[in-house]
C-alpha cells in the first residue's frame, strides 16, 4: 500500500541538506516501527520517495513523500508514531493512503508556493505597488547563468501568483508561523514541475534587478507553504495541494 | 517542544560547510531546564563533529552525566576551519551544542585525548571560548578543565593547559569529582581548593601540584607532589563489571553521516593478546567481557532508539569474546527480519567469521582483513603478534574457495630490531596470499584479478608498552623502509595484483614526541599553535614546518624524544601512573622481544602483569581454571 505523508520543518531543521533528511526519515520510520517496505538485494532500502527536495535554509509548512507499506493501524496511528519520534522543528501532519496507480510524489508536483521575507528588514524599495507593476510586465527576463553560457529566459509564465502581503492582513491567518524578523512578506506560487520549474530567489533577483538592485547574498528567509499537483476534471486542470491525491484511511 | 536559539547567525551557517555540525537537536540530545545547582558539563571531542560524535566513550559519559539530575551535560566540536575564521573575526565564542551556550559559561570542559595529533585542537577549543590557554592564568569564573581518555595515560605534554585528568574508564569516579565540586559550590570554597581536594580523589590528576626537576642531560630528576596530601602515584580507575556498568540507551544519532553511522555494542573491554606495540592492549587490561543478555537486550534497545540501520559490535579483539557465536546467531536473527546491517570488524579469519560473513555481507564486494603487522614470523614473535603465515594462508584459501577476492594487509615499519629481510617478507607473504588466489581458484570462477591491498603505517613507541623505551625511526629511515617495502612488492611474480600504501612520515615522528613527551613539550604545542597549527591529524592541514620552527624556537631538540633508547632506570614522564599493568611485566616483556620470544595470551596463560589486583574479568577467569596464586598481586 502506498501511502503520503505530509509534514512540516521549522527552525534549526532547516539546515539539513535533502539527503541528511532523507536518512532522517530512514531512521524516523524504524524508530517509529512503521512497516514500510523494503526493496529486495544485498542492502535492503526502504521504498521511500520525496516530492521535492527543500534547499538548505528553507523552511517549509508543507512537504511530501510517499511511502510503501506493507500493514498499519490506520493513519491516524501513523501519525502519532511518527510524531513522537520527530525532534523539535519537525511534524507530521498528516498521513493519507495513495489509490492504485496514484503518479508519485515527486512526478505530481506542478507548483509550489512560498513565503519570502527579508532577514535584515525590508528594503524601502520592497512595497506593494512596486511588486504589483513587476508582476504586470507582458515579460520577465532573467538571465541564467550555467557553466558554458548565459540563457535568458521569460519567468512570467512560471509565477502564477505574486502578492505583497503585511502582518496583520487576512490572507496571513491561513499562512501559519512565518520567520520572526518579517513584517512584510512576498507570496508566489510558481512552477515547480520537473519541466519549466524556477526558483522563488530567481523572481527575486529580477524583481530587485527591475528595481535598479541586486539581491545581496542570504538576505532572503523562505518558506515553502504548499505544494501543488495537477486535478484533471471536467472543467480542466486546477492546482490542488499534493495530499488531496489521498484519502485518510 | 521549544526551537532553541542558535549561537550563530543564519549567514553564517548558510556559508559553511555542513552546518548541521553545529545546530544539534539531534534524536538523543538531552536538554535540561536549568535548575540552581545543575553543573553544566562541556564535553568535547577536540576533532570536527562526525569523527567526535563517533565515539562510543563520549556517547557512554554523555548518558551517564544527563542521567544525573544535577548535571547537564552538552557536547563541543571543534569548529571546522571555515567556521573558525568566521568566529574568530567576528568574536563569537565557543558554544555548546544542545543550548547553545558560551563553553566559557559551563562549570566543566571535559575533553578526550583520543590520538596526539589532536592536542593544538585543544588549544583551539580554549581560544574560541576564551578560556585561558593555561590553567595557571584560570580564574573563579573559568570552566574546570578536565582531560581523560587514553592519552591521558601520558599527560606531560599537555599539563600546562589542563586543571586536571581523569586517569582511566570515566565511569568510575566522576559522581565523586562533581560531589566535590557541589561541596565546594555550596561552602564558597575557592577554585584551588576545588582543586586541591579533587587531587585527592582516585584516579585524578591536578598536574599543578606536582614538580619536575631534570638532569643537565634532559633526562627527568625528580617528580614530585609540591602540596601536602597529594598522592606521588595515580592509579587508574577501572570499572570491575562491565554488565553493570552505564551504557546509552538513546546514543545521539547525527543528521550528517558520521565515521561510525550505526550502533556500536561494546562487547568487551581489553584485549587478552598482549601485543607488544599495542597501548589499548595493557592499559585496559584485565579484559571484561559484557554479559551476553545485557547485549542482546542493549543490541534491542538501542537499534529501536536510534533508528540506525546497522549494528557493530566494538572490541580490540571480537574473536575472544567468549559468547561470540551465540551473540553474533542473536544478531543475524533479529537484524535480517528487520533488515538492519551487522558489522563485524576485527574477527579473526577462520571459518566461523567466514560462514558469519557470508551471511551478513555481499562477499564480492567485501573483503578479508589481516593484520600481521610484520612481515616475518621471526618479527611477529618479537611484538608477540600471534598470526601465523599459516593461519594467514589458511583463512585466506577457505575465503578464496568462499567467492572472496580482494584481502588487506595490515603492517608495521619501524618497528624494534626490524631488519632488510624481515622488510622483503612483507612482500613475500603478499605475493604467497595472491597466488594462493589463482591457486584455489579456477579460471572460470574469477572475476578479474585478485586485489591484494598492503598498508605499512610507521610504528611509534607508546607509553605502557613494552616498547616505551625504544628508539623510533627517524622520518629519513621511516621512508626508506617503505620504498623498500615498494621495491620489493614489485619484485614479485603476482605484483599486478598487489597494491602498495603508506603514510606520511612527518605526522609519525610528531606523534612519537607527543607521546612519549614530557612537560616541556607543552611550550612547543602552544607555539606550534600560535604559529597557525591546528587539524594536525588532517593531511591537508598538517604544516610540519611550523612545528619543526617551534621545536627550534624551545631549544627543544626531537630526536631525545624520539630515536633515543631510553634506560631502564630512567624515570618516564609517566611513570608516576599506574595504569594497571607493572612495569616489571613491560620490562619482562621488552627483554622477550629483544630474545623473539612470545609470550602467552591471558587465557592460555597468565603472565603476571600486575593487573590481577583488580579481580576483574580474564583474571578470575585463570584463577577459577587453575587457582593460580594472584600473580603479580603488588605491583
Ligand atoms: S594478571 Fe594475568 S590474566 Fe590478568 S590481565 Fe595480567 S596477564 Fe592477563
Amino acid at each position: 500500500m502506498k501511502v503520503r505523508i505530509q509534514y512540516a520543518r521549522h527552525g534549526v531543521m532547516k539546515f539539513i541538506g535533502h539527503l541528511d533528511m532523507m536518512r532522517y526519515f530512514q531512521k524516523s520510520m524504524r524508530r517509529a516501527e512503521i512497516d514500510i517496505a523494503y526493496s529486495g538485494g544485498f542492502s535492503p532500502h526502504q521504498i521511500m520517495s520525496f516530492a521535492s527536495p527543500l534547499g538548505v535554509g528553507m523552511e517549509s509548512e508543507s512537504e511530501y513523500m510517499d511511502i510503501e507499506i506493507n500493514s498499519h493501524q490506520g493513519g491516524r496511528a501513523m501519525r502519532d508514531a511518527l510524531n513522537a519520534v520527530m525532534v523539535p522543528g519537525m511534524e507530521i501532519l498528516s498521513v493519507r493512503a495513495l489509490p492504485q496507480g496514484a503518479q508519485n510524489a515527486m512526478a505530481s508536483v506542478a507548483a509550489a508556493g512560498y513565503l519570502v521575507s527579508f532577514r535584515a528588514g525590508k528594503p524601502a524599495f520592497v512595497t506593494a505597488e512596486t511588486l504589483r507593476r513587476f508582476y504586470e510586465k507582458e515579460q520577465i527576463p532573467f538571465v541564467k547563468q550555467t557553466k558554458k553560457q548565459q540563457l535568458t529566459m521569460d519567468l512570467k509564465p512560471a509565477i502564477y501568483e505574486l502578492s505583497y502581503r503585511s502582518m496583520g492582513n487576512e490572507d496571513m491567518a491561513d499562512c501559519g508561523a512565518i520567520t520572526e524578523a518579517a513584517n512584510d512578506v512576498i507570496y508566489m506560487l510558481v512552477n515547480a514541475s520537473s519541466s519549466g520549474n524556477i526558483k522563488p530567489v530567481m523572481v527575486m533577483e529580477a524583481f530587485y534587478r527591475d528595481n535598479g538592485e541586486t539581491l545581496p547574498e542570504f538576505a532572503l528567509a523562505v518558506t515553502r507553504t504548499e505544494i501543488y499537483g495537477n486535478r484533471e476534471n471536467a472543467d480542466g486542470k486546477k492546482l490542488m495541494p499534493l495530499k488531496e491525491a489521498g484519502e485518510e484511511f | 517542544m521549544k526551537q532553541i536559539q542558535l549561537a550563530l547567525r543564519d549567514e553564517i551557517l548558510l556559508k559553511v560547510e555542513k552546518p548541521a555540525r553545529y545546530i544539534g537537536n539531534e534524536a538523543g540530545s538531552v536538554t535540561k531546564e536549568k535548575t540552581k545547582n545543575l553543573i553544566r558539563f562541556a564535553m568535547c571531542f577536540p576533532d570536527v563533529y562526525e569523527i567526535g560524535m563517533s565515539h562510543l566513550g563520549i556517547q557512554i559519559l554523555y548518558d551517564m552525566f544527563n542521567g544525573y539530575e544535577d548535571v547537564w551535560c552538552e557536547r563541543v566540536y571543534s569548529p571546522w576551519p571555515d567556521l573558525d575564521r568566521i568566529m574568530r573575526s567576528e568574536k563569537i565564542p565557543l558554544f555548546a551544542l544542545e543550548s547553545q551556550e558560551p563553553v566559557r559559561d559551563f562549570d566543566f570542559l571535559g575533553i578526550t585525548l583520543q590520538y596526539e595529533m589532536c592536542y593544538t585542537n585543544i588549544l583551539q577549543i580554549l581560544d574560541l571560548s576564551g578560556i585561558p590557554l593555561l590553567a595557571k592564568d584560570r580564574g573563579p569564573d573559568d570552566p574546570i578543565v578536565i582531560g581523560g581518555g587514553p592519552c591521558a595515560y601520558n599527560p606531560e605534554p599537555l599539563a600546562d593547559f589542563f586543571d586536571l585528568f581523569y586517569i582511566g574508564e570515566g565511569e568510575t569516579q566522576y559522581r565523586s569529582l562533581l560531589d566535590l565540586y557541589q561541596q565546594n559550590r555550596a561552602e564558597g570554597g575557592s577554585r584551588e581548593a576545588f582543586l586541591l581536594k579533587a587531587a585527592r580523589l582516585p584516579g585524578i590528576y591536578a598536574p599543578a601540584f606536582y614538580e619536575v626537576t631534570y638532569f643537565a642531560d634532559g633526562r627527568i630528576k625528580t617528580f614530585t607532589p609540591i602540596r601536602e596530601g597529594i598522592p606521588a602515584r595515580i592509579e587508574k580507575e577501572l570499572v570491575s563489571d562491565l554488565s553493570q556498568a552505564v551504557y546509552p540507551e538513546h546514543p545521539v544519532v547525527p543528521y550528517i553521516k558520521a565515521t561510525q553511522d550505526r550502533v556500536v555494542l561494546e562487547i568487551q573491554r581489553g584485549c587478552i593478546r598482549g601485543c607488544r606495540f599495542c597501548q589499548a592492549g595493557q592499559i585496559y587490561r584485565p579484559v571484561r567481557e559484557r554479559d551476553l543478555d545485557m547485549l542482546k537486550r542493549y543490541a534491542l534497545t538501542m537499534l529501536k532508539n536510534t533508528g540506525h540501520e546497522e549494528i557493530s559490535l566494538s572490541s580490540l579483539s571480537s574473536s575472544d569474546y567468549s559468547a561470540l557465536e551465540e551473540l553474533v546467531d542473536y544478531l543475524i536473527r533479529v537484524c535480517g527480519e528487520k533488515k538492519i546491517n551487522i558489522s563485524l570488524p576485527s574477527l579473526r579469519i577462520d571459518a566461523f567469521s567466514l560462514d558469519v560473513m557470508s551471511k551478513v555481507q555481499d562477499v564480492r564486494k567485501s573483503s578479508l582483513t589481516f593484520a600481521p603487522e610484520a612481515g616475518s614470523q621471526r618479527l611477529r614473535n618479537v611484538i608477540n603478534k600471534g598470526l601465523t603465515e599459516e593461519i594467514i594462508l589458511e583463512g585466506a584459501g577457505q575465503a578464496f574457495a568462499g567467492g572472496w577476492s580482494r584481502v588487506k594487509l595490515y603492517f608495521m615499519l619501524g618497528l624494534p630490531g626490524e631488519t632488510p629481510e624481515d622488510i622483503a617478507q612483507i612482500a613475500v607473504l603478499s605475493d604467497k596470499i595472491a597466488a594462493l588466489y589463482y591457486d584455489t581458484v579456477p579460471k572460470e570462477k574469477r572475476t578479474g584479478r585478485c586485489q591484494i591491498v598492503v598498508s605499512t603505517s610507521f610504528f611509534v613507541p607508546k607509553p605502557f608498552t613494552p616498547f616505551q623505551w625504544a628508539p623510533q625511526c627517524t622520518k629519513e629511515e621511516f621512508l626508506d623502509r617503505a620504498y623498500m617495502t615498494r621495491s620489493a612488492i614489485t619484485k614479485q611474480l603476482n605484483q599486478k595484483s598487489i597494491k602498495y600504501n603508506w603514510h606520511e612520515a612527518d605526522a609519525s615522528v610528531l606523534e612519537g614526541v607527543l607521546a612519549r613527551g614530557d612537560r616541556r613539550i607543552g611550550r612547543v604545542i602552544a607555539k606550534a599553535y600560535e604559529k597557525g597549527s591546528f587539524f594536525d591529524a588532517w593531511g591537508e592541514y598538517f604544516k610540519n614546518d611550523l612545528w619543526m620552527e617551534s621545536f627550534e624556537e624551545c631549544g627543544l631538540d626531537l630526536s631525545f624524544y624520539t630515536t633515543r633508547l631510553r634506560d631502564m632506570d630512567e624515570i618516564l614522564p609517566w611513570d608516576f601512573i599506574d595504569c594497571g599493568v607493572s612495569k616489571e611485566y613491560l620490562k619482562r616483556e621488552w627483554e622477550k622481544a629483544l630474545r623473539e620470544e612470545t609470550s602467552e595470551n591471558c587465557r592460555s596463560a597468565c603472565q603476571g602483569c600486575g593487573a590481577a589486583r583488580y579481580a576483574a574479568g580474564v583474571c578470575m577467569e585463570n584463577r577459577q581454571q587453575t587457582g593460580l596464586s594472584r600473580e603479580g598481586e603488588k605491583s
